[in-house]
């Protein structure tokens, strides 16, 4: 909206400028809620917010309409400043119907702005919600909160009279309305949505006229109507300077595998099994085929994993994706790429466990299963991103330890950076780190060729099928080393399981040392790893801002650990974790460093919120 | 290139391993007739790759010397998939067993299949659990007594040749073991077939299994008990090459003796390059001791082939789009600039 042609708004309106703000659009499965919440995220990251997001919908893709299991909400905090969460607390609550309203009214922060759509509330609706009474209608209900009852369904209907919509269709465009209101109320510029919508409906010119008048209807009822009494402004943030874009995690894998093979010169297979939360890295991926990628949709999770391991020995980056059941089902060819020493890269999505459990909610209890989950004794490197765009860098760095150190990588993601977005400062290509690829292309010894021969590093070298005069046979039997024969004597197998465990114990000494943000010493060190970041960061930074000792590391190279972990632990008085799980790295912590941890687990589909982290902190720190 | 090549011979492809297979266990005759037929192929050494599961069977490519990976239970079909696709330009031959495909392996079978990825796929059928010391496999004839079934298995075989054709093969053959000038035809003629080439070999198991396929191998019995298939030629079998199958008013086949007024012409004609599938079906379902058990290709027609299709889309992708610009792709999607 442009200053010159803004008329000026009724009198007694006020505008505040806010430094936070968290929005939340909740609606029915197929009210366009998650649409509604993207396009919000991509004008506010437009304009120059930092912004976070957390989408969060039900397995089912179409709920019984109404009802409280087919809710589906999208949340977006957007900032003048930096933010690492998409917050604790929503601001603004837009509820499209009784059971929106019903599951996220507890989520509003008292004396928040509710805006619900009252033509919904009927009485069937009310019935499914499992309310004996209308809300709208009881004094108490919604008391504290600043509600506004927007008959959006008529007013929706309303905008698009004329253009000879179905009712059906007609409804369909209550979304924008919704949209158009918040965009006025935060003063967003609706211009990306309208480009967007005009691209997205070319071929539907009506369908998109429709919402366009839907989206104008919107920001002008805001505009016009008394209720809306403040108007408010977050002003962009002030990031690091740079170009940016909005990122999801998912597409950052996806780039970042692109990347790999890029710069590493080599083709990249990906072989994937459609799985919720880390189908779309397939689908990413599989519009990148002119950056040397090539995808295979298998027919299941074992197949993905064993033509992951085949793709590795025909000498391609060889990639695959899943989530926790999926990675389950792989574990036994997880096994054979660790004893063939191939360099692979798994990609865990986690999500709710155990079995099939919550598939659209976010988890990280996975982190044992890909430590521990394969049978004898078979480490691999693990690696946790922290953020929608530290999934790229994490990518990046899981290839190249694969196959700097000939070995499998487990990248640990969860659904909740997956779907979740973030701004993004986009690389420069000059700035990416190389990922050096050495196939041999003589024998490595006057007597031919030994593919267990290994370097320094107990490294195996990565001969390619096709080179002559390598021609070598590897499999999931015992090996000798050095010559690769079938060698089942005692002696061999306490060799080669001692090796192998320290070629990937000796990753830590090519890794970072890990870094603790805050003070080298003190009262508290909280440990992080994953999706967690953002909260925990968050939580730690307001702490010391109150004056207290605490610090915050977050740990991205789970195995092997940085070198310095235990001496970094070892410097503060007390040590807490919390994970969204029941404890999976406080375990591993305590058993490998004897170190006393306190875990603050979390384990329901939800990341933290900041004041959850943030006054466990506080608890112990008064103790 | 291959008359550049230096003349391979069988012992280029024998690794230096010793091979462990029980004595005069029936895989030794199918390594044999394997390094026969790869020399001839004009393809440098350099260029097979032996992928298998587990099972007896499995341990083949150890003993052969090109390049070889010894996956895990049922899982070869997956592998070399996986290796096609990374290395295309490799000759992947997947060996594998009845329970190692059909059974823990049988999806992956199924899917390579179907899929017509250019694998040749050689199923060592002994109808047993070799490795594991003798249980009933899912091609053991119902009734099997064995060590996990020891008043009779109760379950119904499957028919490798049916499942194939089933999956939609492209080409389906079987042969035996000790057949061997007929095994290397087979072989030879899997190695050209562009696509997935299905082979089941009749594979003596001789200590948990001895003679389940005496009928079909023993020189005096076999010839009233297989049918050799030859393109164009009626399905004539018997010591004295005096019987035939044809077809009936209802389009069942039917065994018939030569002498009784019934002429060639009258039998059933082969032909493996039928588009129609449904010849090479009622081949397969053609069981001793009720009729001769078909040898040699079943079926062999062109389809598209999968690595193939698959590389395609790469390259057209590359050209409509060009060569992928790092660059570019950072940058697409909505950007803005943070002074």
């Amino acid at each position: 909206m442009s200053a010159v042609d803004t008329p000026s708004p009724p009198a007694g309106r006020h505008h505040e400028t806010l430094d936070t703000v968290v929005v939340r659009f909740a609606g029915d499965s197929g009210d366009g809620m998650q649409l509604a919440g993207t396009q919000f995220t991509n004008v506010s990251a437009a304009f120059g917010n930092d912004v976070s997001t957390l989408p969060d919908f039900p397995a089912e893709i179409r709920a019984p309409a109404g009802t409280i299991a087919g809710v589906s909400g999208f949340q977006i905090c957007f900032s003048s400043h930096d933010i690492y969460t998409p917050g604790d607390e929503v601001d603004t609550l837009v509820a499209m119907n009784p059971a929106a309203l019903k599951s996220n009214l507890q989520d509003l922060k008292r004396g928040g702005t509710l805006i619900v759509n009252e033509d919904a509330f009927e009485k069937s609706n009310l019935q499914k919600a499992g309310y004996d009474s209308n809300p709208l209608e009881d004094g108490e209900a919604l008391a504290g909160y600043r509600v506004h009852r927007v008959p959006m369904t008529r007013l929706t209907r309303d905008s698009v009279e004329g253009l000879g919509l179905s009712q059906r269709e007609a409804d369909r465009c209550k979304n924008f309305f919704a949209l158009g209101l918040v965009y006025w109320l935060y003063d967003r510029d609706p211009k990306p949505t309208e480009e967007w919508v005009k691209a997205k409906f070319a071929s539907k010119p009506v369908i998109a006229e429709a919402n366009l008048r839907a989206l104008k209807g919107g920001s002008n009822y805001g505009f016009s109507t008394e209720s809306f009494t403040v108007h408010y402004e977050v002003p962009p943030a002030r990031l690091a300077p740079g170009k940016y874009r909005k990122i999801t995690g998912n597409e950052a894998l996806a780039m970042g595998m692109a990347t790999a093979a890029k710069v590493s010169g080599l083709n990249l297979v990906f072989s994937g099994y459609p799985i919720t939360p880390a189908s779309d890295v397939l689908h990413e991926l599989s519009r990148l085929k002119n950056f040397g990628v090539t995808t295979f949709q298998a027919e299941d999770e074992i197949a993905a994993m064993s033509a992951t391991v085949g793709a590795a020995f025909g000498g391609a980056l060889a990639v695959t994706a899943s989530s926790g059941p999926g990675i389950c089902l792989k574990g036994e060819a997880m096994g054979l790429g660790m004893i063939t020493e191939l360099p692979m890269v798994i990609i865990d999505v986690q999500r709710g466990g155990p079995s099939t459990g919550l598939p659209t909610k976010t988890e990280q209890s996975d982190l044992l299963l890909v430590m521990f989950g394969r049978n004898g004794e078979s480490p691999l490197p693990v690696l946790a991103a922290a953020t929608p765009g530290d999934c790229f860098w994490t990518m990046q760095e899981a290839l190249r330890i694969a196959v700097e150190f000939m070995t499998p990588v487990v990248l640990l993601s969860d659904g909740y950076i997956a779907n979740g977005a973030e701004p993004w400062r986009v690389p420069k290509v000059d700035d990416l780190q190389p990922i050096r690829v050495e196939h041999p292309v003589e024998p490595n010894t006057e007597d031919g060729f030994r593919p267990y021969l290994r370097d320094e590093r107990l490294v195996r070298p990565w001969a390619v099928p096709g080179t002559p005069g390598l021609e070598h046979r590897v499999g999931g039997l015992e090996k000798a080393d050095i010559t690769g024969d079938v060698e089942y004597s005692p002696e061999n197998h306490q060799h080669m399981s001692d090796v192998r465990r320290r070629k990937v114990e000796g990753i830590a000494r090519f890794i970072p040392e890990q870094e603790v943000d805050g003070p080298e010493s003190g009262d508290l060190l909280v440990v992080s790893w994953g999706g967690t970041f953002g909260a925990v960061r968050t939580a730690v930074r307001k702490c010391q801002e109150a004056g207290l000792s605490v610090a915050h590391a977050h740990v991205r190279y789970l195995n092997p650990f940085p070198a310095n972990l235990e001496t970094v632990l070892s410097r503060y008085r007390h040590v807490l974790i919390p994970e969204l799980n029941l404890g999976q790295l406080s375990f591993i912590i305590r058993s490998r460093y004897l170190t006393d941890v306190i875990s603050l687990n979390k384990i329901q589909g939800k990341p933290f919120k900041v004041g959850e982290v943030a006054s466990k902190i506080k608890e112990i720190l008064s103790n | 290139m291959s008359s550049l090549l230096p003349q391979l011979t069988a012992k280029d492809f024998a690794s230096d391993q010793e091979v462990r297979w029980c004595p005069r266990c029936g895989d030794y005759s199918i390594l044999a007739q394997m390094k026969k037929v790869l020399p001839e192929l004009g393809i440098p050494r350099e260029k097979f790759c032996f992928v298998s599961g587990i099972g007896c069977s499995s341990r083949f490519p150890y003993y052969m010397n090109t390049y070889g990976f010894h996956g895990i239970h049922g899982r070869a079909p997956a592998v070399a998939t996986g290796l096609k696709l990374a290395n295309p330009d490799m000759q992947v031959w997947v060996i594998t067993g009845d329970g190692d495909a059909l059974s823990i392996g049988g999806n992956h079978l199924m899917h390579a299949i179907r899929r017509n990825i250019d694998l040749n796929i050689v199923l060592f059928n002994n109808q047993i659990y070799g490795l594991t010391k003798g249980q009933y496999s899912p091609t053991s004839p119902r009734g099997s007594r064995t060590k996990s079934t020891p008043y009779g298995s109760v379950d119904n075989p499957l028919c490798p040749l049916s499942v194939a054709i089933g999956c939609e093969a492209t080409f389906v053959a079987r042969s035996v073991d000790v057949d061997i000038r007929h095994l290397a035809g087979v072989l030879t003629q899997a190695a050209h077939h562009k696509g997935t080439s299905f082979v089941e070999v009749y594979q003596d198991c001789n200590v948990f299994n001895s003679g389940a396929f005496r009928y079909a191998s023993k020189k005096g019995e076999k010839e009233d008990h297989v049918v050799y298939l030859e393109d164009g030629k009626p399905l004539i079998f018997g010591k004295n090459r005096d019987k035939g199958v044809r077809l009936n008013a209802y389009g069942r086949p039917e065994v018939v003796e030569l002498s009784s007024g019934i002429s060639e012409d009258d039998l059933l004609f082969h032909d493996s390059k039928a588009e129609d599938p449904s010849l090479a079906f009622l081949l397969a379902r053609m069981r001793y001791p009720d009729f001769p058990e078909p040898l040699g290709v079943l079926r062999n027609v062109e389809r598209p082939v999968y690595d193939e299709s698959v590389r395609q889309q790469v390259q057209e992708a590359t050209e409509r789009l060009g060569e992928g610009d790092l660059d570019a792709l950072f940058n697409s999607g909505d950007t803005w600039i943070v002074e």
